[in-house]
């Protein structure tokens, strides 16, 4: 009963967090709202049960992504302006859409059904087999990097894209900016 | 039943809409991507609400219990989280650099400078 209320109690949290950072117009206030919303959601990964996911998300949810924030408002500047246009047409498509998610998922397993389909098939599966096949306790882990380990591989090429493509929008560039302004040239 | 059964969804779809509204209402280009960010968390916790069982524990086996939430989910999900972080250096680095071109981020300002070029 109690995760019930606490899960509740912090889903409520969560939205009043995000409904906060639409409305503020200083980048580094919204910037702080979404680190208190990932920090929210990390309490919510643990009281669902998933603990890899909660210690993932605090590192790279509320750290990492945090911290890039920050580093860029540094750069651009804190300030955003009012948005000139009027939300009515925004507004409009995101009630449309919400609308619609809402209609799907009436038809959804409730929260916590242990019949959901969901919970036929894989799950069992490696929650029966991974102490024989792969022989470590957290099934998680073994998921990760022995069944998911081509995924996960991938993952890696994507990070490392993700990388060269910073690299060549700001790194290699800084560095070639004051040999051109002071070199032979 | 009905309402406490879906409950995290509906709040779900709430902060997904939130995080959209910022993405196509706001001019700013680092809201833009904290909207996405906002999208994305929600996601996260959509998955993971799907994952939970009654009165499961967490995924890793012990003696004596035989109750666990669906690990897939979380697994799903810790891949999504890096590429999420990934992707969002991406944005950031790229918004770093249209302000270094048009000296703005906002989305207006640099349609005007290019209207006018």
């Amino acid at each position: 009963m109690l995760i019930e209320v606490v899960n509740v109690v912090i889903l409520a949290l969560l939205a009043v967090t995000a409904l906060a950072a639409v409305r503020l117009n200083d980048l580094f206030a919204v910037t702080m709202m979404f680190g208190i919303y990932s920090l929210l959601a990390t309490i919510m990964f643990v009281v669902l049960d998933a603990i890899d996911v909660a210690f993932t998300e605090a590192a790279v949810g509320v750290g990492i992504s945090t911290v890039l924030m920050l580093g860029t408002i540094g750069l651009v500047g804190r300030r955003a302006r009012k948005a000139s246009h009027r939300p009515i047409l925004p507004l409009i498509v995101v009630i449309i859409t919400g609308a619609a998610l809402v209609y799907g998922t009436l038809d959804m397993p409730r929260f916590t059904d242990p019949a959901a389909p969901v919970h036929q098939h894989l799950g069992p599966y490696f929650l029966n087999e991974s102490p024989d096949q792969i022989g470590i306790p957290n099934v998680v882990t073994s998921i990760l990097a022995s069944y998911r380990g081509y995924d996960t591989l991938g993952e890696l090429a994507v990070i490392f894209t993700a990388g060269i493509g910073v690299l060549g929008l700001l790194g290699l560039r800084r560095r070639k900016r004051p040999g051109h302004e002071g070199g032979a040239r | 039943m009905t309402i406490a059964g879906l409950y995290n969804y509906w709040i779900v779809i709430l902060l997904m809409m939130t995080g959209f509204y910022v993405v196509i209402a706001s001019g700013n280009l680092v809201k833009k991507i904290i909207g996405l960010n906002l999208f994305q968390a929600s996601v996260f916790i959509l998955y993971i609400s799907l994952g939970k069982i009654a009165d499961g524990h967490a995924p890793i086996l012990q003696a004596g219990i035989s109750n666990y939430s669906n690990p897939l989910p979380h697994v799903l999900i810790l891949t999504a989280i890096v590429v999420g972080v990934a992707t969002t250096s991406l944005g950031l680095a790229l918004v770093v650099r249209i302000r270094e071109a048009y000296d703005t981020v906002e989305e207006d300002e640099i349609h005007d400078q290019d209207e006018s070029m």
